[in-house]
């Protein structure tokens, strides 16, 4: 059986959006599979509408598929309808480009963005026909890998993945492939699975769970280590040096039906140095890897021709901090000009700095539909934002409100968390006070101005300074919401959203579990607890029963602060940020510290940079104008960008 | 062959209707995603669309009656407005050619007419449509039965579901054609011709006709009929030279053969 098409073809009928299960994707590639290939089945955990724009998906997808050694194809996770279809009428899971059996795959590797999608893990694992737990894998069962910004603590799910690949995939993908590629061409030799793994343990960048032992004392865990001397006590993340020489994808999936995030796409940069301390992906990508401008010029171009889309998303963690910003955008504006009123390509800036400079370069480039804005302060108070090294000053906020309402924006969105460490109940209501501040601005413009305000609850993750935090508890992201609720009751031009806090909990057990929450999940996953990150289907009774019959606490997992000494599940993974650094860092965000910029400025050891031996890439060097993000920074100084290790840490910044 | 200039129609902009299939896996695509892809498939071909005016322009085009989501059609139909003088570059003969690669697979643009500024709409102008439907769990005979005894009667009361109720209609007066085309391995295949004005009859809703266990199998609908100035019906764009028909065996169209399509407006 080589396609499941003839028997799913009848019952797509019946079920939710069928077109999600076709493939037929404009950038789709016919794969040619050859037995000496390694044959990669690339997953989203997801529903194909969140799993399609998935970047990182498409650029694995491209890059393998050019590989004479390997073939690619993809595969989401079939919506509950069709799943019940799919074990009524026996059929597996199956890839959308040739609709071929997951068994029939080499590799089936998943990407985890976001922690809630574990148990469609497993759930995918099984519908693939493989056993869940490695330990239940045989030789012939494909391999089970995953990457993402949620395997920096792989540990909750280290019973059912064979490898996880640490950090950017562009180059380990391969280094996996020539292992496997090997594995095949000696016939796959009896009881080989573990060399195998012990092969592919040796590639930089790849962990494998099963290689390690780990012991606990009560709710820590004692110790972590390797079961053979060839296995790495740590394991350091991947890192690409050039993104010039990695212009992917370069030809972008262009669905049939409505996905989220529904553009041509184009990464600017990747890696970030703002230094937010609650913000995982900005710790775990540096260091900053720009894109030339002119390439970056070229693949907006070129993949607006190609897609017909008119929108385009200039994608990075920060995109106004992007040093060649001014030349992209003036060659979008020019050729908006030649277009006419039709042919508008608007652009949008997603993760928007808050100051002046970025509501003008959102104006210069968004002429048509000027709805909606987006900025995340992220905290109410000054005092609390100089904690979470977010430096955006009151001012700041207010001049690019006010700013944005004069040139036709009328509805801003406020992005604010809570539960941060220090966090005091006058911070909370800060958050009011500024979402009331910003609409008394909006009404000084327009009567259709409208804020809305939203709150989530703070998790800590791994890999960050706010890794040693005990996440609040339910009970009290709940009250600090109330707190909003009250105090905005009256503000009818503010509205309040929050994301629930229970989901907030289960984020919280899985970012920093450890691998005895891998039977939390596991139990979750056999009572039919799929889309966990979907509202509708999140339950939190499920998580707090498997806790409890397992015998773990959430207290110990989500609640719990932890100590210098303490041994983290996830302290044999490396993110190339030296512990100390991340300790330092803790402790200056408990003094109120904040940090500037390290682009512009020297260097502050967190070891991204040194240990990897490459330094930030930017493609001018000269920083871009405005956004002092509080700090008092002086942009204009310009230069080549030092990695000078300072002999102590620069004094207080932004006081 | 020669080939017409595009005359203006409202000041420097030209309406052109289209006609295309949509065929095999993309069947599965709704009415709504038709919409995006041809809106991306305009600006691919670099065809000079015209706009709205106002704060989000969006490009005039406008879809005939909606296709439910799984059929596959043959005479699917779109209206686009064209900005500019006529040029070279929009010869009505090139469109096809310029279009085809621009669209995902299964979609084929099968040719492209003028439409007089002022006429009415696909939606509007289009009365009936002629289904080719697969019924599976009917015999032949039972089928041949139920097609003649609907035919014969002058009332025929169905359920069916409108906006989420459940209501009893007489549908016969909707039912302009009905015929048995033959057996197929797990049920039968038929061709009615269904109104679409005043009221909309979908083919799944005559499956009820065929007793209770008769379900609605891959359906194409082959034909749109509007009427011309002497009450005649016509396809509001004929269909392409060669064109070729429809059948439940192949997810690929087939070349038409014996069984000739009736001929426009016969019933």
């Amino acid at each position: 059986m080589t396609s499941v098409w003839p028997q799913l073809e009848p019952i797509l009928g019946r079920v939710q959006k069928p077109a999600r299960y076709i493939g037929c994707e404009d950038g789709a590639v016919v794969p040619r599979h050859a037995p000496h290939k390694v044959a990669w089945l690339l997953c989203y955990p997801d529903a194909y509408e969140i799993g399609l724009p998935n970047q990182g998906l498409q650029i694995l997808y491209e890059v393998l598929n050019e590989r004479d050694d390997a073939v690619a194809e993809r595969a989401y996770a079939p919506w509950t309808d069709l799943e019940g279809e799919l074990r009524q009428h026996h059929i597996p899971l199956f890839s959308l480009d040739t609709h071929r059996p997951a068994g029939q795959f080499d590799v089936l590797a998943f990407n985890l963005s976001a922690e809630l999608v574990y148990t469609n893990l497993l759930n995918c694992i099984d519908l693939a026909g493989v056993p869940v737990r490695t330990v239940d894998r045989a030789d012939d069962d494909p391999l089970v890998i995953v990457g993402g910004h949620a395997t920096f603590n792989p540990e909750p799910i280290a019973d059912f993945v064979d490898a996880v690949a640490l950090g950017d995939g562009e180059e380990v993908i391969g280094d996996i492939t020539e292992v496997l590629a090997r594995w095949k061409r000696a016939g796959r030799p009896e009881g080989g699975r573990e060399r195998l793994l012990r092969d592919l343990a040796q590639v930089p960048g790849v962990y494998v769970p099963s290689l390690y032992d780990v012991t606990y004392d009560g709710p820590k865990v004692a110790s972590i280590t390797p079961r053979f001397a060839e296995v790495p006590a740590v394991v350091e993340k991947r890192t690409i040096t050039d993104l010039a020489a990695w212009p992917y994808p370069r030809n972008q999936l262009v669905p049939l039906t409505e996905v989220v995030h529904d553009r041509l796409n184009v990464e600017v940069f990747r890696g970030c140095t703002r230094g937010c301390r609650f913000c995982q992906a900005g710790m775990i990508t540096r260091p900053v890897r720009e894109r030339p401008a002119e390439q970056v010029r070229t693949m907006v171009r070129d993949g607006l021709r190609r897609t017909g889309y008119d929108e385009v998303a200039l994608t990075s963690l920060s995109t106004a901090d992007f040093s060649g910003i001014g030349e992209v955008v003036d060659d979008i504006a020019g050729q908006n000009a030649v277009c006419g009123a039709g042919g508008l390509v608007s652009v949008s800036l997603p993760s928007l700095r808050v100051d002046a400079f970025t509501v003008g370069l959102a104006a210069s480039l968004q002429r048509a539909r000027r709805t909606g804005l987006t900025f995340a302060p992220e905290a109410g108070t000054w005092r609390m934002r100089q904690v979470i090294n977010k430096l955006i000053t009151e001012d700041d906020l207010y001049t690019a409100v006010e700013s944005a309402y004069a040139q036709g924006w009328r509805r801003m969105k406020l992005y604010f968390l809570t539960g941060l460490p220090t966090e005091t109940d006058e911070d909370t209501l800060g958050i009011a006070t500024l979402g009331r501040a910003v609409a008394r601005i909006g009404k000084s413009h327009t009567s259709g101005a409208s804020v809305t305000v939203s709150v989530g609850g703070f998790v800590p993750k791994a890999q960050t300074p706010f890794q040693w935090f005990g996440q609040n508890t339910e009970v009290e992201l709940r009250r600090k919401v109330g707190l909003l609720r009250d105090d905005l009751k009256r503000d009818k031009g503010v509205q309040l959203k929050w994301h629930d806090p229970r989901a907030t909990v289960v984020e919280g057990l899985a970012a920093r579990g450890d691998r005895r929450v891998g039977r939390v999940i596991e139990t979750v996953w056999r009572r039919g607890g799929t889309f966990q990150e979907w509202s509708e289907h999140f339950d939190l009774s499920l998580w707090t029963d498997a806790m409890a019959e397992h015998g773990l606490s959430m207290d110990d997992y989500v609640y719990r602060h932890r100590t210098e000494d303490e041994v983290l599940p996830w302290d044999h993974l490396s993110a190339g940020l030296h512990k100390d650094f991340l300790w330092q860092d803790w402790r200056d965000a408990l003094d109120e510290l904040g940090l500037e910029d390290c682009r512009w400025i020297p260097c502050y050891d967190c070891g991204a940079c040194t240990g990897y031996g490459v330094e930030h890439v930017v493609a001018s060097a000269t920083p871009p104008a405005g956004g002092s993000q509080g700090t008092g920074q002086d942009l204009a100084r310009g230069g080549d960008v030092p990695v000078t290790l300072l002999a102590r840490r620069p004094a207080r910044a932004g006081s | 062959m020669s080939v017409p200039d595009m005359p203006k129609g409202r000041p420097g902009r030209t309406r052109v209707r289209l006609r295309f299939s949509k065929l095999g896996k993309v069947r599965f695509t709704s009415h709504r995603d038709i919409a995006r892809i041809w809106e991306r498939a305009l600006r691919r071909a670099e065809l000079p669309v015209a706009y709205s005016e106002g704060f989000s322009p969006r490009p005039r085009v406008s879809f005939g009656l909606a296709l439910p989501t799984g059929h596959e059609g043959l005479g699917e139909y779109l209206d686009v407005e064209l900005a500019g003088n006529p040029d070279e570059d929009r010869r009505l003969d090139r469109l096809a050619e310029r279009l085809d690669p621009c669209l995902p697979v299964g979609f084929r643009v099968g040719g492209a007419g003028l439409v007089e500024p002022g006429a009415p709409s696909v939606q509007q102008a289009v009365v009936s449509c002629r289904w080719r439907m697969e019924l599976l769990g009917v015999g032949a005979d039972r089928a041949a039965e139920t097609i003649a005894a609907a035919l014969a009667s002058s009332i025929l009361v169905v359920e069916r579901l409108r906006k989420g109720e459940l209501v009893t209609d007489d549908i016969r007066p909707d039912i302009d054609h009905l015929a048995l085309v033959g057996p197929t391995p797990a049920g039968v295949e038929v061709e009615a011709e269904l109104t679409a004005q005043p009221r909309v009859l979908r083919p799944g809703e005559l499956a009820g006709l065929f007793g209770a266990d008769a379900r609605e199998g891959r359906t194409c609908r082959t034909h749109q009929f509007a009427l011309d100035a002497h009450g005649a019906k016509v396809e509001p764009l004929p269909a392409p030279a060669g064109l070729i028909g429809w059948s439940i065996a192949a997810p690929s169209p087939s070349p038409v053969s014996g069984s000739a399509p009736l001929p426009a407006g016969a019933s």
